[in-house]
């Protein structure tokens, strides 16, 4: 059970809007995390590492910056290991294949109006929301 | 050297509104895609005002970079795969005792 939060949910959603924004107008770049994570590791022909390294090192940055100010990030695991294990494998691989994830086609991809982006955002949201179903509300008694 | 810098920023910024959106605690992703259980709207929220400052930006410089435009099975599959993983972490499968584990993270 997670509390509604919606002001610190829209000025966090501010901040990174902001954050995208500055990459768009200063660099042209779009702020989707999982390719540029995903070009950082392994750039294309002529793709550039340097920014993507930086970008990437930012955010836990942020994140610390945050909590040296605020205190400790609540953060609750409700996966177990494996199952986290093979959750990372099929993000990692489905936001490449998918070519984006909830920054890059939620985010940015919806701003532009891109029709591409809103298929992929309604079919991980409600894929999203079916596992979390089955899992929690058909499985629940069989997987103790 | 600049475009280096530019980008930590950017990030720096993306990382900060992580963390104040609580986006970076699972169990807020999580309780959102419950959407028969304890529903938790909030990460709508973050994506809705960050959405609407991003589109101002996009109205004030064109694309320069070329983006594919076709729908295809790629990219729908790639989708699907990160949101059965995304909603997977919901399972505590492969646990010996189904509880959530709290941990506060130091800075």
């Amino acid at each position: 059970m997670t509390e509604f939060t919606p002001g610190s949910a829209a000025l966090g959603g501010l901040i990174i809007g902001a954050a995208a924004a500055l990459l768009f107008l200063a660099l042209g770049r779009i702020a989707g995390i999982s390719g540029i994570v995903g070009r950082a590791l392994v750039p294309g022909d002529g793709e550039s590492r340097g920014w993507r390294i930086a970008f990437v090192l930012g955010l836990p940055l942020g994140a610390a910056l945050v909590s040296a100010v605020a205190g400790p990030l609540e953060l609750t695991v409700e996966a177990s290991f494996p199952m986290l294990v093979s959750a990372g494998l099929l993000v990692g691989f489905g936001t490449r294949l998918g070519s984006g994830c909830t920054s890059g086609h939620g985010v940015c991809g919806l701003a532009r109006g891109s029709a591409r982006s809103l298929t992929a955002t309604l079919t991980f949201m409600i894929v999203a929301a079916l596992t979390v179903f089955v899992t929690r509300h058909v499985l629940e008694g069989i997987s103790s | 050297m600049k475009e280096e810098v530019i980008a930590l920023v950017s990030g720096t910024l993306f990382g900060i509104g992580l963390a104040v959106a609580q986006m970076t605690n699972p169990a807020k992703v999580i309780h959102f895609l419950d959407v028969t259980g304890a529903w938790d709207p909030s990460l709508a929220f973050v994506m809705g005002t960050a959405l609407v400052v991003s589109a101002l930006a996009y109205r004030l410089r064109r694309m320069t970079i070329p983006v594919p435009t076709r729908i295809d099975a790629r990219l729908v599959g790639g989708a699907a795969l990160f949101g059965l993983g995304w909603g997977s972490r919901a399972s505590a499968l492969g646990r010996r005792s189904p509880r959530s584990r709290r941990a506060r993270r130091r800075s």
